[in-house]
């Protein structure tokens, strides 16, 4: 079954640049997902649309059945706690703890304070902090920090995590850190994965589908596929 | 439980930024403070006001003297025009006799005066007293009385209580321009401390956006925070209400100039006015701070 469904999308930013033209694919639930391609392909836009970050111009972009583009921005909340979100940046918060950074996200949400407390160490027992949960954010390498933001991700248990460069600020070893948990939150928890990336080298090492775009235009959709140019 | 919980954050984040930005929080509560000082200025002025003049105008009687050659047939068709007239409300007749002998028994000077004229030398006259449904317009049924056959004289108490009303009025009108403007003053205040908050947790905001906090969720803290901000605002106000209307209504033992105008008694009047103050701090606040949210949370 498909989780995302992607009709006729193109996206055109108020500046007239179009970063997105006439895109059409389907990602079936479970998948992991590389979104590859240059500097200014595309990538992060078409992750800003999946999460209603942009609305696209043109086309339909379907999440879990629900028509995103449609979405009301009184609506989007509903959208993003079906889904986790990674950047390259890791975006904590520095005054709080490991802890209290993944328990934020359910707290925002009006989550109750045992089941934030299950939820919470189950996340970084997954991403292999379950030691840091006391320490602060600048107390941990990136590879770390990156790994909170993912647990933070998936704590609500999302069907879909959404990473963009997720390794982009990382050396090869964290690098590869990053991915084995990825890689195990898709096979253990099943959640479908989508990740942008330019880093050639993890995209041939995983072995995973691979969408490529090049300024725009969707160029190649493999199963396990590797990083041509 | 939820919407307690979230309500429960929410006033948590709110006090802990108006400690954060101390300076801008302190800035606008004193300005609150001083914008309330004079909203319950207002408030207890124009209360006060309104009291006595309505105190005033209840005894606002328009005095209709009958000539003394009017037969009793006249002052029949005196009564059916005045009954006539819209704005008249209600009217009693005074013979000169009944006139006399009220009059007596009020002083005993007018007793001893009255005493020495017979019943023709009088020069007292029979009266109707007319009182009137709205009081601004006394001046126009006067007049229209006036025009009636064998009505000698119509006296009202126009000059003084006429001057007070007006000058009551434009006093009112001067208060109402300043507490506009400094209302303006205090909401644009607290725009910008609301504005500081935004900008510092703008990371945070990001974060809850992400992770899928509602609207409400996000918004609320800084709402929260101006209310906040209004209701310490009021908190000198509401002292300065309280303390200080109790030390005038003592120093001038509740009349003003004479026993024409009488103060509101300080219980419970200086609870409502505490409470309108408190309640106009607090809708400063939140119109401050909801006008901040709209404009600089672009959610
Ligand atoms: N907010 C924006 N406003 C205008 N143009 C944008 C915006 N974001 C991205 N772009 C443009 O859209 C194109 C694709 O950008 P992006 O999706 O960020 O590519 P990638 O993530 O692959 O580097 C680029 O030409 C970029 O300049
Ligand atoms: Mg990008």
């Amino acid at each position: 079954m498909d989780l995302i469904r992607v009709k006729n999308v193109e996206k055109r930013y108020k500046n007239g640049v179009t970063a997105i033209y006439d895109l059409n694919l389907a990602i079936e639930k479970g998948s992991f997902v590389f979104v590859i391609g240059g500097s200014g392909s595309g990538k992060s836009t078409f992750i800003k649309l999946l999460y209603r970050e942009e609305k696209p111009t043109k086309g339909q972009v379907i999440v879990g059945g629900l028509d995103v583009a449609k979405l009301k921005n009184k609506k989007v909340y509903k959208l993003r706690r079906k889904l986790g979100i990674v950047f390259q940046d890791y975006r904590l918060l520095p005054k709080l703890t490991v802890y209290e950074n993944v328990a934020f996200a359910l707290e925002c949400i009006g989550e109750k304070k045992d089941i934030i407390r299950i939820k919470v160490l189950k996340a970084l027992e997954d991403v292999g902090l379950k030691n840091k949960v006391h320490e602060y954010p600048d107390h941990l390498s990136g590879g770390e920090q990156q790994r909170v933001a993912i647990a933070r991700a998936i704590v609500n248990d999302p069907k879909l995590l959404l990473c963009d460069e997720p390794t982009g600020n990382l050396d090869p070893d964290m690098s590869m850190e990053v991915m084995k948990v990825l890689e195990d939150i898709n096979k253990t928890r099943g959640t479908t994965i989508i990740m942008a990336t330019h880093d050639k080298e993890i995209v041939n090492k995983m072995k995973k589908q691979v969408i490529t775009l090049k300024d725009g235009h969707l160029v190649k959709f493999k199963q396990k596929g590797t990083y041509a140019e | 439980m939820k919407p307690i919980r979230m309500l429960g954050r929410s006033i948590r984040d709110a006090v802990k930024s108006v400690i954060r930005n101390f300076s801008l929080s302190l800035a606008s509560i004193s300005c609150i403070t001083i914008t309330l000082i004079i909203v319950a200025i207002a408030i207890v002025a124009s209360f006060n006001v309104q009291n006595f003049t309505k105190a005033i105008e209840k005894d606002m009687t328009i005095v209709v003297f009958i000539d003394n050659e009017a037969t009793e047939e006249d002052v029949e068709e005196v009564e059916n025009k005045i009954k006539k007239i819209s704005n008249v409300e209600s009217y009693t007749y005074q013979t000169k006799k009944e006139v006399k002998e009220q009059m007596q028994q009020e002083s005993e000077v007018f007793k001893t005066v009255l005493d020495t004229w017979s019943d023709e030398e009088s020069p007292l006259k029979d009266t109707f007293q007319v009182k009137v449904k709205n009081v601004e317009k006394i001046k126009s049924t006067a007049l229209k009385i006036e025009s009636i056959d064998k009505v000698s004289v119509v006296r009202y108490g126009e000059g003084m209580v006429d001057k007070m009303v007006k000058a009551f009025s434009s006093i009112e009108k001067i208060t109402y321009i300043v507490v506009i403007a400094l209302v303006l003053v205090t909401v644009f205040l607290i725009v910008n401390t609301i504005k500081l908050t935004i900008s510092a947790r703008s990371r945070e905001i990001g974060i809850m956006r992400l992770v899928g906090a509602s609207n409400i969720t996000i918004k609320l803290p800084f709402i929260i925070e101006g209310m906040i901000l209004g209701l310490f605002g009021s908190i000198v106000p509401v002292i300065f209400t309280t303390y200080g209307y109790l030390a005038f209504y003592k120093h001038f033992d509740g009349y003003l100039y004479s026993r024409l105008i009488e103060l509101i008694l300080p219980e419970p009047f200086i609870y409502q006015a505490s409470l309108i103050v408190i309640v106009i701090g607090i809708l400063v606040g939140m119109i401050g701070s909801a006008s901040a949210v709209r404009k600089y949370l672009k959610i």
